[in-house]
């Protein structure tokens, strides 16, 4: 079976990668590949990364509360690239407010903080392309 | 008996006496309050003298919401100002920037040009409350703004006191506003230091965030050591410059968590304080006590608060509290029980305010100074955490010094891996966290005040940019910008250039663009 591969992406202008940088090491501890793109993506990079390392799994962190904004326009970007078939997940500060929104827009999975490591990994297990 | 260990990897006993103060060191270190080595408080009689300074972090939306925020603090007895910029400003980008776009006021205020400042600080008196400006990346154009917009309203500047944070090396390894490379990233760091030093000598340029590192991972006794290291860091590139030691060290300040057991906390920073005085006296020379002292802020602690029970964070905001006072910190900035959710109410906001007034006004925390010096646990606790820190920093140093450790990624990997361990230990109930793996109630979160966020006013605040640029002398700002360029490409100090370019109302994206444009932009080291 093939290795899942997952490129875990830091968008906007967001600095706190803690939380990124621990899931990171839970997943490639599950086995998966990870490719952590580092802090400041742009959609545009996001969705071209996503694309050139061919990842089953595109997750993203966001804690400074801009994520709506920003899965609107990855959500175009992912399609346009043809990535529509893949697991798109994100976790971060995310008010429950916004997770209706976040599901609409294509995101499968949805983290908040306090969120367990083994219920990622699990999630992503189960629903990976 | 299980053994007990406490987070920097020293074995807590369950009784202390005499015997173990003297084995860990002895009775050297302690000394007199105000006196060197100062573990026991910079100022001899400490808060009897001057209660800390209440400082909660505070900005959002523009500078006239920030402004009324600023006003409602002070009101309610807050005795300084702590401002949080947006991301963009962070990250010297205007916002009319297309990489700003749905950031705009969002976590901060949004500043393009002085005209904010002008805004934002409007009916602040800045003789009485003094401003601590929480900016990296961007800080030598924030502390050229705030010093013009000072002297604009009448202040003189060699007079001023105030704060910026400008601790661009803790923002490689945690927080991540930077903007250029990792040397000429300093080389600014020594421009505000040296500028200051010779222009505004009551202002304190930097302050050495042990906090953030903390925050991503490092243990206590590391959070202190790096933040020594990186001190060290700017202290050694403005000495390079020939300005000596005691002409910029005393306005050299810290900032530190709290978070964690009691009593290691308050070791910590009693530790930390005596090993700072060591390091500045014996390894720089310094004559002058305030060369020699930790100034520091603390109280903060988000690492520490939970997501869940959220009400809980209250609680642990008091106990933090408690330690920085014991602790004699000279600044206090709580972490509000709401922020894990969003930006602090303006009830969360009051409940830390009135957090900190109460250990001044009900439980006679200001009545006597450093009462925990003189106990075993304390003073062995103390000396303990002092050798700790100090096989810290020779270890950063044996590996070639922390400039190359943050520069190749090296510091961040190493506290992340700890990041992830002290999560598994969370998520598998070795390390205990009430309400999260013990204790857990399954009761719906209690209702939050979100903070609004209104696309209008970030439509506003470009607009506003628009007109001020509009109005200014775009031959002055050309100029300006071209002088900042010039300088950028010599060695010359660019604070000069940089205040005449924020007072001819260039923006704080223009002069970032300037220097991006000499000295590029920093790469992430991404190492696992």
């Amino acid at each position: 079976m093939k290795r899942i591969k997952v490129v875990l992406a830091k968008p906007g202008l967001d600095g706190h990668d803690q939380g990124a940088k621990v899931v990171a090491r839970a997943l490639m501890d599950a086995g998966f590949e990870v490719i952590y793109t580092g802090l400041r993506q742009t959609p545009e990079a996001i969705a071209r990364i996503a694309l050139d390392e061919d990842a089953n799994v595109i997750a993203l962190s966001s804690m400074a509360g801009s994520h709506v904004p920003i899965c609107r326009k990855l959500k175009a970007l992912l399609e346009q690239a043809g990535l529509s078939d893949k697991l798109w997940i994100i976790g971060g500060n995310l008010p429950e407010r916004d997770h209706a929104e976040l599901h609409a827009l294509g995101f499968k999975g949805i983290f908040p903080s306090s969120s367990r490591l083994e219920d990622i990994v699990n999630f992503i297990r189960e629903n990976a392309p | 008996m299980k053994p007990v260990i406490n987070e920097s990897g020293i074995e807590i006993k369950p009784l202390y006496g005499e015997a173990d103060v003297a084995a860990s060191g002895g009775e050297a270190m302690i000394g007199q309050p105000g006196e060197y080595p100062f573990t026991r408080g910079i100022h001899p009689l400490m808060y009897r003298k001057q209660p800390f300074t209440m400082r909660q972090y505070t900005g959002f939306g523009n500078a006239a919401d920030t402004n009324k925020r600023f006003h409602y603090l002070i009101e309610n007895g807050q005795t300084g100002l702590n401002v949080a910029f947006d991301l963009p400003t962070q990250c010297g980008l205007d916002s009319d920037d297309p990489a700003a776009e749905g950031e705009v006021g969002r976590v901060g205020m949004a500043v393009d040009t002085l005209r904010d400042f002008e805004t934002a600080f409007d009916g602040v008196d800045l003789e009485r409350i003094t401003v601590s400006l929480t900016i990296n990346g961007a800080a030598a154009v924030l502390i050229a703004m705030y010093l013009a917009m000072a002297e604009k309203r009448g202040y003189d500047i060699a007079r001023l006191r105030g704060t910026a944070q400008n601790d661009i090396l803790k923002e490689f390894i945690g927080r991540g506003t930077w903007v250029y490379p990792v040397e000429p990233s300093i080389r600014l760091v020594g421009d505000t230091i040296e500028y200051c030093a010779r222009h505004a000598p009551k202002y304190s340029p930097v302050s050495v965030c042990g906090y953030h590192i903390r925050e991503s991972g490092a243990d206590p006794a590391q959070e202190m050591a790096y933040a020594f290291c990186i001190a060290k860091a700017y202290a050694d590139d403005v000495i390079r410059r020939g300005l000596p030691v005691d002409e910029f060290a005393g306005r050299l300040s810290f900032n530190f968590n709290c978070f964690g057991a009691i009593f290691e906390q308050v070791a910590k920073f009693r530790a930390g304080r005596s090993l700072w005085a060591k390091i500045m006296k014996e390894q720089y020379g310094a004559t002058k006590p305030g060369s020699m002292w930790v100034r520091m802020i603390a109280g903060g602690g988000g690492g520490g608060l939970t997501y869940e029970q959220p009400e809980l964070n209250i609680v642990r905001g008091a106990y933090y509290a408690l330690i920085c006072a014991l602790a004699g910190t000279q600044t206090m900035a709580l972490c509000c029980y709401d922020e894990a959710y969003t930006i602090p109410s303006e009830y969360a906001q009051r409940i830390s305010l009135r957090t900190m007034q109460m250990l001044l006004e009900e439980m006679g925390l200001s009545d006597t100074v450093d009462p925990l010096g003189g106990s075993y646990y304390i003073e062995t606790l103390t000396n303990q955490m002092r050798s700790r820190m100090q096989a810290i920093m020779a270890e950063v140093d044996a590996q070639g010094g922390i400039v190359r450790l943050v520069a190749e990624g090296a510091i961040q990997a190493k506290v992340s891996a700890q990041a992830y361990r002290r999560q598994r230990d969370i998520e598998e109930g070795r390390f205990r966290k009430v309400g999260v793996n013990c204790y857990r109630t399954e009761d719906k979160t209690p209702q939050m005040e979100f903070h609004p966020y209104r696309e209008d006013d970030a439509r506003a605040q470009c607009a506003a940019l628009a007109k001020v640029r509009a109005g200014r002398d775009a031959a002055r700002v050309q100029s300006a910008l071209a002088r900042v360029e010039a300088d950028a490409r010599s060695s010359a100090n660019l604070m000069p250039a940089i205040m005449d370019a924020v007072k001819a109302y260039a923006s704080v994206g223009e002069i970032t663009k300037v220097l991006v444009g000499v000295f590029g932009r920093y790469r992430e080291p991404v190492r696992f």
